[in-house]
């Protein structure tokens, strides 16, 4: 960055807290353990407390568990023709196959790309931001954005599952039953939400910050 | 003094408010992050839009989503038919976490934005004010109905190479709900709520 970058102060640097649930500014009490915004009564921190370590935690966790999500049925079908199991990655084959291929890719992105992208660019910011780099601060922070934005649409293959299971209860044709790998599919959504809520975009900007005073 | 100051959600940055022309974005110079955007009429629409929004997830809970058509026999299911049925399958938080993105959670999200919008819009401020606001923006990620109504789509694409599918009331509902609550995430301007909040409880401490 040019010129601008030397008039460039955060609120940080002079003391000021920004409320996350109102946007306020207010001044940091000097030795209060417990800050709160004046004006809504948030609890204020000047970072996100313990970020980087809360989000690792959540962002293995998640990690660890994308492997049952993937391996073990979401669904199993039994019908008088026998029983079959469901992951995934078949419910994908089986549309790709069946000629449906934009449900196929739909759910390819958003139940197996989307999930993994994810773990992978927060994994990124996380390294990034502990080894203080200075790398590209405006492309992370757009991957940040993006990890916020897309994460929520991996929720599908929970809602198909749900709606599948409830309506084909015919007993004597099919029943289709809930298979473990949902559980497991929805715990990855859940933790890697959590794990990008807990990351806080602003320490990809501190080294810079904080560098030179 | 100068305009007053804010503070960039996404880096920290700390910029002077500057007018919008209408319907102008401020952006971060450093990060690009959305600031603040000019909402014409925030609080008429937004309330105009809760109001509609509350009445079509009322709907949209009340009827059945799908319906199976086989053998001269329909089978519908309502949306908390889904979350019932996953609980009775022993998938408990999975049923739990189908609730809580489609029924519990935008449920608080529009009842939290009538309680705040309503008695504002008409020159009152309602009790707990800052609470139920905290509770707003902690709710709001996690409704996820323009999630379930893609689901919803590809239940249907899905079941109906299986049997008849007969696209139920609340399909529509829903799908009308998603427009309507995006129509509202682009209208709500929390700026304004507290602005008009922050005048409302200095004329209460005056009279």
């Amino acid at each position: 960055m040019s010129r601008a970058d030397f008039d460039l102060t955060t609120a940080a640097q002079i003391g000021l807290l920004r409320c996350h649930a109102c946007g306020q500014l207010s001044r940091a009490a000097k030795g209060a353990h417990e800050a709160r915004c004046p004006r809504c009564g948030a609890a204020l921190h000047l970072r996100k407390p313990a970020s980087v370590q809360r989000s690792w935690a959540l962002l293995v966790a998640a990690m660890i568990l994308y492997v049952p999500a993937n391996v073990l049925p979401m669904m199993k079908t039994s019908s008088l023709f026998g029983s079959q199991s469901d992951t995934i990655m078949s419910g994908v084959v089986y549309f790709w196959t069946s000629g449906s291929w934009y449900l196929a890719l739909i759910i390819f992105f958003a139940s197996i790309m989307v999930p993994l992208l994810k773990m992978m660019a927060l994994a990124l910011l996380l390294v990034s931001v502990q080894r203080r780099s200075r790398w590209q601060p405006e492309q992370r922070a757009r991957l940040y954005r993006l990890v916020e934005f897309v994460g929520r649409w991996s929720m599908l293959d929970i809602y198909v599952v749900a709606v599948i299971v409830a309506l084909v209860q015919l007993k004597a044709l099919a029943t289709i039953q809930p298979g473990p790998g949902a559980a497991a599919f929805g715990a990855v959504v859940v933790l890697t939400m959590f794990a990008a809520m807990a990351f806080d975009p602003r320490l990809i900007w501190d080294t810079r910050d904080f560098s030179h005073g | 003094m100068g305009a007053p100051l804010v503070a960039c959600h996404e880096c920290d940055l700390l910029q002077r408010e500057v007018p919008l022309p209408a319907g102008g974005v401020a952006r971060c110079v450093r990060c690009g992050a959305e600031l603040y955007r000019d909402r014409p009429h925030s609080l008429d629409r937004a309330l105009a839009l809760t109001a509609g929004a509350l009445l079509l997830f009322a709907i949209a809970n009340s009827f059945p989503i799908l319906g199976l058509a086989l053998q001269g026999q329909v089978i519908n299911a309502t949306l908390y038919d889904t979350v019932d049925r996953l609980w009775d399958e022993d998938m408990k938080p999975v049923a739990a976490l189908v609730f809580a993105t489609t029924i519990a959670m935008p449920a608080l999200e529009l009842g939290a934005l009538a309680y705040l919008l309503a008695p504002v819009r008409f020159g009152r401020l309602p009790p707990h004010f800052a609470l139920v606001f905290r509770v707003l923006q902690a709710v709001r990620p996690w409704g996820m109905v323009e999630v379930l109504m893609l689901g919803v789509l590809v239940s249907l694409v899905k079941l109906a190479h299986l049997a008849g599918v007969v696209p139920g009331v609340a399909l529509w509902s829903f799908g009308a709900l998603m427009l309507v609550m995006a129509a509202l995430a682009a209208v709500f301007d929390p700026r304004a709520l507290w602005d008009r909040a922050a005048s409302l409880a200095k004329a209460g401490a005056a009279r």
